[in-house]
């Protein structure tokens, strides 16, 4: 005879929603023994690596932007780094400066919409940002504030919000003007704020009590917060390991239920993202931003993947400080039109920065006419793909006596947008179908 | 009655629907006027027939076909969204290769080998071409460019709003970019997709320093032997021109034999 407790189903979460990319999430449970969990990537093949090929030196970074439009400015500095690492290429302080910049537009621009429209629905309890819209006004308007900021902030920087065409190998093609970086830095000022107000928010959020320690994946960079260069930094070796030695990172497998590739380093799996930098680089964080981690109880190292969202908070309010700086010294040193020629050549490029979703790879080869004849992305999705998966795999078991199967499976929706998964790099999301 | 719209996605980098939720200023005017019934980037729920559907991304499996074909028997209107449902867009340059070889350079032969003959899993992996929708569905309306522009966007959205057709002018990005007074791009020496391109963007590449490489597809009656002819007058070689035609694989087909 059956236990009447006894529980068994299949959950079959067909397109997770709420996250950037399609993917699935499969979970079998009989007599209460969870028999299997799977994570899958089904996003369609799109081949960046290979059709690459035969592309001059400045068409690659601005190409491969394409690869996600959340991280295409991630992707576009990436692959910048690379080419110019292949072409013996050194930029200028200036040029870094600018890069900076863009790359923390991008943070908030992304952090804010992730925390906002993606997260925050599943903490209140509404299937969308949508019903916030009539019962919490503020919330949204004010979300729609700070979005707007972080966007025209990469507009000003990069020439335009999604694919930025203003930056190119050594530098700008179109510099930003000395009034439209000075409003962007008060319009920062004053955003402060609706700043302090998303930390009250997230300060109401109930975040599910489970911990599973992992490796902690992120750049590290002796003399700042590392988001646009750094070598990369193990929380399991307390060490790092030059980019160009990535492979020895990702060690990149194939599994049949995923059409990304999955990661792992000196574990079954690692975790990359908001929630690895702030564990592995707290202490370089402005002290405005360490403030917030006190405030909102952070203490790194965390080992609960739920707090990857306030990690993000965090982020926001370090990169917010740390832009009105950066556009200070900016406007302080006064921008030069500089040369942009280059000879292409043959070589080998190795590259990697943070995006808002962990550490991103790239590397491309060149032949001897100075065209593309190879290239690899690692993207933070397909590194974090397989951690999410052990976390779901520690979770279901756990919680399966004391939870639902409809409980669980918000739960594991949460999960995954948790980790800011980013899967159009490869991936799509959840439904969810039950069979008994 | 509110008319009911949704959003899907196919191969793309997502980032036409980002540039539609970046239409901050008026994004809750325009919800206050439609009934958003899907829209997986912001909304977890589902609906069983839309007025207006609008598609991004490519096709690239028979599983994406059979879903796209599902989409429009339950849409009065399906709007391509952006470069890659209109015209294939970057990722149709993997075309020039047969999908085993691209699986061979991406996964590795083992893995290739591997992940093909699972059965269950074959729909993943079972990449044959890639397609605009067109090629697949009936299309209604085409938002160009990678990615769209906003403000054509919100021109579709009022013009269906109201009953009627959207107008977008034939005009090349040259002639946009002539008004904003740029630069000739071909007087610095590069290739410049501009006069065959179809326009709507306001040259906003070129406005912020760079060329057009034409994201937004080659115009009806483009000439392209005579642009091909101006390219290399202006000092162009015959393989860079070949290689801006492949870029956003817009003009490649137009561009045969020429």
């Amino acid at each position: 005879m059956q236990n009447a407790q006894s529980k068994t189903f299949n959950i079959d979460v067909h397109h997770v929603t709420r996250v950037e990319g399609h993917g699935r999430i499969r979970v079998n449970v009989r007599d209460n023994v969870v028999e299997d969990v799977k994570l899958c990537i089904t996003e369609a093949n799109r081949f960046f690596e290979n059709f690459v090929k035969g592309m001059r030196p400045e068409d690659v970074p601005w190409i491969v932007s394409r690869i996600c439009g959340i991280c295409c400015v991630g992707h576009q500095l990436a692959a910048t780094k690379t080419v110019e690492d292949a072409m013996g290429i050194v930029p200028s302080a200036q040029t870094i400066l600018l890069r900076k910049l863009l790359t923390e537009s991008q943070f908030l621009q992304s952090h804010v919409l992730h925390v906002y429209f993606l997260a925050v629905p599943d903490f209140v309890g509404v299937p969308s940002v949508l019903p916030l819209v009539k019962t919490h006004p503020d919330v949204v308007l004010r979300a729609l504030r700070l979005k707007k900021l972080a966007n025209d902030y990469t507009a000003v920087m990069g020439g335009r919000v999604l694919h930025p065409m203003a930056n190119t190998l050594k530098g700008w093609r179109k510099l930003p003007s000395k009034k439209a970086m000075e409003e962007i830095r008060d319009r920062l000022i004053a955003a402060v704020p609706d700043l302090l107000e998303t930390i009250a928010i997230v300060k109401t959020l109930k975040i599910p009590p489970y911990e599973r320690e992992t490796e902690y994946v992120s750049l590290k960079h002796p003399d700042e917060y590392a988001l646009y260069d750094g070598d990369v930094y193990s929380s399991d070796t307390k060490s790092s390991v030059p980019v160009n030695q990535y492979r020895a990172v990702t060690n990149e497998f194939t599994v049949a239920h995923s059409t990304t590739k999955w990661s792992k380093w000196h574990r079954d799996s690692y975790f990359a993202g908001a929630l690895a930098r702030v564990n592995n680089n707290f202490d370089q964080l402005r002290p405005e931003a360490k403030n917030v981690a006190a405030e909102l109880g952070f203490k790194a190292p965390c080992y609960n993947p739920y707090m990857n969202n306030v990690a993000q908070v965090i982020e926001i309010i370090h990169c917010a400080y740390n832009s009105i700086a950066m556009l200070e010294q900016a406007l302080n040193m006064g921008l030069v039109e500089e040369d942009l020629t280059f000879t292409a050549k043959a070589g080998e490029g190795f590259g990697s920065c943070e995006v808002p979703r962990g550490i991103l790879f790239h590397n491309y080869t060149f032949d001897a006419n100075g065209r593309c004849s190879g290239g690899n992305a690692i993207i933070p999705t397909s590194q974090n793909v397989n951690n999410i998966e052990q976390d779901m795999k520690a979770f279901v078991p756990k919680m399966l006596p004391v939870m639902s199967k409809e409980e669980l499976t918000l739960h594991m929706e949460m999960l995954l947008r948790a980790y800011d998964p980013c899967i159009s790099c490869s991936v799509h999301m959840l439904d969810v179908e039950f069979t008994e | 009655m509110k008319p009911k719209v949704a959003f899907f996605d196919f191969a793309s980098c997502e980032g036409c629907q980002l540039a539609i939720l970046n239409c901050e200023d008026i994004l809750l005017d325009i919800l206050g006027l439609v009934e958003l019934v899907e829209f997986r980037e912001a909304l977890s729920e589902k609906a069983p027939r839309y007025d207006v559907a609008f598609i991004e991304g490519s096709i690239h499996r028979d599983e994406d076909i059979e879903r796209i074909k599902d989409i429009r028997a339950r849409s009065t209107f399906l709007v391509a969204l952006g470069a890659c449902a209109c015209m294939g867009n970057v990722q149709a340059r993997s075309n020039f290769v047969a999908p085993a070889e691209n699986y061979k350079y991406v996964y590795g032969e083992e893995a290739r080998n591997r992940v093909q003959i699972d059965e269950e899993y074959w729909p993943l992996w079972g990449h044959t071409r890639v397609r605009p929708i067109d090629k697949v569905v009936k299309v209604d309306f085409y938002l160009r460019g990678c990615p769209i522009v906003p403000g054509e966007f919100l021109h579709l959205v009022k013009s269906l709003l109201h009953g009627t057709a959207p107008h977008t002018p034939p005009n090349a990005v040259c002639v946009e970019c002539k008004k904003n007074e740029n630069e000739c791009v071909y007087d610095r020496g590069e290739t410049c997709m501009g006069p065959i391109t179809w326009g709507g963007c306001n040259a906003v590449c070129v406005n912020n320093g760079y060329v057009c490489d034409g994201c937004r597809g080659v115009l009806p009656h483009a000439n392209i032997p005579a642009h091909k002819t101006l390219m290399l007058e202006k000092g162009i070689n015959d393989a860079d021109i070949r290689s801006r035609y492949r870029l956003f694989c817009s003009a490649e087909p137009a561009a045969k034999g020429a």
